[in-house]
């Protein structure tokens, strides 16, 4: 059977309050009239109330100006992509709905702190991207491959359950005020996906990830403001984490 | 829509330059120096409280300090110690952490070196003065008047 638009069914049924939101977007067109200098515009659109703030962001650019760019791919909290600063808060795009930030005052959106921004929400994520790959983010073993499965038991794995979740967004290290000095702090995400596999039953790496991490710009610079705990879209403690990491040194050192 | 350049917003700073590691610094520097925080705290903790409990509560208390007071704490032993520990874990502990201010806020290399100098040497001139004054002191000038001075000098 093939699906025929319903020309008469009636457009009230179910409709969901609308109501009209402003977004300041804090912009960067370095071809536009406004050269290198970042500046505020602001949009209206209609909304509904379970619109999330990517929907604006949609309306916008769908309806009012295409030349506005942002990155989202799944546009359901799992990619990672639309991390932005919205309202002074690093969240995704996608998990934040219009209401549970003030839609009765203009709602900013920037992009995140301390990295590079390319183009409007675009930043360059390279340096965030380069701190990840130097806590070597992959299995690190000795001897022999086992011939089936490595086994962990139940408990082994909940040891680093936590820290598995991370999406890398880059909403926590782009919150975090040590980075956003001079950006040579690792930054939590690296941190978080070294605690990964340092508290990992099957992986042989953890001295030499302690080892990176022991950097004058890793692990210790970090003030437990709590920031990226704060941030972190997928509920990790973050600073708990880098905690944890802290220790495994203390107690490797001494 | 309305393009705004507000007056009452900051101007936006320019978006930084691309990112790159200085250089790799590993080394157990600031693992021993975040270890010394914690304990020269709890430390410091014990000998602010013993100094300010000794010389504000203890007898007569605040109406007591005078050069006689301060002399003859300085000609003991035990008081040389324990202000001259008082003395080099707060110089040590503050400026470890005055240092660590300025890694998070001085965003310039250059500020950064010359705020850290003079850190330095601040903290190279009051632990030196301050040393010699603990093992130097004179608790009995000559030609002092007698009752201003500390017992054991008679």
């Amino acid at each position: 059977m093939t699906a025929t638009l319903e020309t008469s069914a009636p457009a009230a049924i179910g409709e969901i309050p609308s109501f009209d939101v402003t977004i300041r977007l804090r912009r960067y067109l370095p071809e536009s009239e406004h050269g290198e200098e970042s500046y505020w515009e602001e949009f209206v659109v209609p909304v509904h109330g379970t619109d999330r703030v990517l929907d604006a962001l949609h309306k916008i650019k769908w309806e009012h100006d295409g030349s506005l760019t942002f990155r989202r791919s799944c546009a359901h909290g799992v990619c990672g992509s639309d991390a932005m600063r919205i309202n002074g808060r690093n969240r995704l795009a996608c998990k934040t709905l219009l209401k549970d930030v003030n839609p009765d005052k203009p709602i900013t959106v920037e992009p995140i702190k301390g990295l590079p921004v390319i183009k409007d929400l675009v930043v360059d994520m390279e340096p965030f991207f380069a701190s990840y790959r130097e806590i070597m983010p992959f299995l690190i073993t000795t001897g022999n491959e086992p011939s089936g499965e490595r086994i962990q038991s139940a408990e082994q794995r909940e040891r680093f359950d936590d820290t598995t979740k991370c999406i890398l967004c880059a909403a926590c290290t782009s919150s975090c005020p040590v980075f956003w000095t001079d950006g040579q702090y690792f930054g939590p995400a690296a941190i978080v996906n070294a605690h990964r596999f340092i508290f990992d039953s099957r992986d042989e790496g953890a001295e030499q990830r302690l080892e990176i991490l022991n950097d004058k710009e890793g692990v210790w610079r970090c003030r437990t403001t709590f920031n990226c705990t704060e941030a972190c879209p997928r509920g990790i403690e973050v600073t708990k984490a880098i905690q944890e990491v802290k220790r495994a040194m203390i107690t490797r050192a001494f | 829509m309305t393009t705004t350049n507000l007056p009452t917003q900051p101007t936006l700073p320019n978006p930084r330059d691309a990112y790159k590691r200085l250089k790799t610094t590993r080394s157990n520097f600031e693992l021993y120096g975040w270890v010394f925080m914690r304990a020269s705290g709890v430390i410091l903790l014990v000998l602010i409280f013993g100094h300010l409990f000794v010389n504000l509560m203890v007898g007569d208390g605040v109406h007591a300090i005078d050069f006689a007071f301060v002399g003859g704490k300085l000609t003991n032993p035990f008081w040389q110690v324990w202000d001259l520990m008082m003395l080099w874990l707060a110089m040590m502990h503050g400026t470890n952490g005055v240092r660590t201010i300025i890694n998070d806020y001085a965003e310039r290399p250059l500020v950064r070196l010359w705020l850290k100098i003079a850190l330095y040497v601040a903290f190279v001139v009051v632990t030196v003065l301050g040393t010699l004054v603990i093992f130097t002191f004179d608790a009995c000038p000559s030609g002092a008047p007698a009752d201003l001075l500390p017992s054991i000098c008679s």
